[in-house]
């Protein structure tokens, strides 16, 4: 049970979201401009990697299954794919950049201090940009927020894997802007 | 040094607020209306939250500026001082040693918030609206503080630095400055 009266039904960051409108606007705000925004040589499916990792790590279970169905999405993973990134990404065919982006967001999950000047050494080396750099710490400490804004109110999550990869393709079409917060066909 | 360019008459957020406008749009919006806006929470006391936040993230910039911010609105430095050393014997009421109980465990991890917690701030008079702000408002300071230190940005030693942007923080909240930060700028040095 939620730790505070959220609507019955909704599941992970939706309950929150709902009982409180106004700070939902700019949090999906964020969410858009980062994970979403064309704007970016990080492809979506690659911030949505970042995301579905830092959760992981976070151990969110709602968050870490719908970004990682997105990034699955996008990507064209399996959700095993997507284990095997969660479980060793140097062990998987993502790219050298992507691992060394990887590599600096779960520093940051750790805390902001723990990312050291190697590490964004062998990024660069590999051809990350300093905004790619920016966003990835951006990223990963935007999900160390909404992981604890799921989790820190007990919200609930379908336990099924399957609902989030479901849901993906819509969720990816229609971002984190203009969708309708009630429409989810689950009951809890 | 931080590892982006950043420039160098703003130190620690700010600067990565105006290197990157359109995400830095959204954060502030959040915190302006979760630090500022309508609340059974005082001002006072929600920068307490985001003090507390900071100190056990132990990011220094922004220990030091919301310490300052809430000090500025308290008109005090003891309460700031003392719940960063001890919630428990801190001068503040027993709701918001609850809260601030919750906050320290955001802090560590969202599944640390342990049904108990929450019994014990509602027991203490905390309204839903208000343990859900708490924990926002403590997720949020984990993503500033990871966001300050995972790119190296400057801590100023000054504290006169942080004084001033208190009261920056007092007078304007967390919107950006209308004008911009050029005023901030003095002869290629930092200005207090």
């Amino acid at each position: 049970m939620a730790h505070i009266k959220l609507q019955d039904g909704l599941p992970g960051i939706r309950g929150p979201m709902a009982f409180s409108p106004q700070t939902a606007k700019p949090l999906n705000a964020l969410a858009e401009v980062l994970l979403r925004d064309d704007n970016n040589t990080l492809t979506r499916g690659e911030r949505e990697l970042i995301a579905t990792y830092v959760s992981s790590l976070n151990d969110c279970f709602f968050c870490q299954n719908i970004h990682g169905a997105i990034a699955g999405h996008y990507l064209d993973y399996d959700i095993n794919k997507i284990d095997a990134v969660k479980k060793d990404f140097n062990a998987t065919s993502i790219s050298p950049k992507l691992k060394s982006l990887l590599s600096i967001a779960a520093s940051v999950q750790r805390g902001g201090k723990n990312v050291t000047p190697e590490q964004i050494e062998a990024a660069k080396n590999e051809g990350a940009t300093d905004k790619e750099i920016h966003d990835t710490v951006l990223i990963a400490a935007a999900f160390c927020m909404f992981n604890r804004y799921v989790d820190g109110l007990a919200t609930w999550a379908p336990e099924d894997r399957q609902f989030y990869v479901n849901r993906a393709k819509q969720r990816a079409e229609e971002g984190y802007i203009d969708f309708d917060l009630y429409n989810v066909s689950v009951k809890s | 040094m931080p590892y982006i360019p950043l420039v160098e008459h703003l130190p620690g957020i700010t600067g990565l607020l105006e290197y990157s406008k359109d995400t830095a749009a959204p954060i502030r919006e959040l915190t302006q209306i979760l630090l500022r806006g309508p609340s059974t929470l005082t001002e006072g006391e929600r920068e307490l939250i985001a003090t507390v936040v900071s100190k056990g993230n132990e990011c220094k910039f922004c220990t030091a500026a919301h310490t300052a911010a809430a000090d500025v609105l308290l008109g005090e430095h003891e309460t700031s001082e003392k719940v960063k050393q001890d919630i428990s014997t801190a001068p503040v009421s027993e709701k918001m040693k609850a809260l601030l109980l919750i906050a320290s465990q955001v802090q560590k991890g969202g599944k640390n918030v342990t049904a108990a917690l929450i019994d014990a701030a509602k027991k203490e008079g905390a309204t839903d609206i208000e343990i859900h702000d708490t924990v926002l408002i403590a997720a949020l300071f984990c993503l500033y503080n990871r966001y300050v230190d995972g790119l190296s940005t400057i801590t100023p030693s000054d504290p006169d630095f942080y004084q001033s942007l208190g009261e920056r923080l007092f007078k304007y909240g967390y919107n950006r400055l209308p004008q911009g930060y050029d005023h901030l700028k003095k002869n290629g040095v930092e200005q207090h």
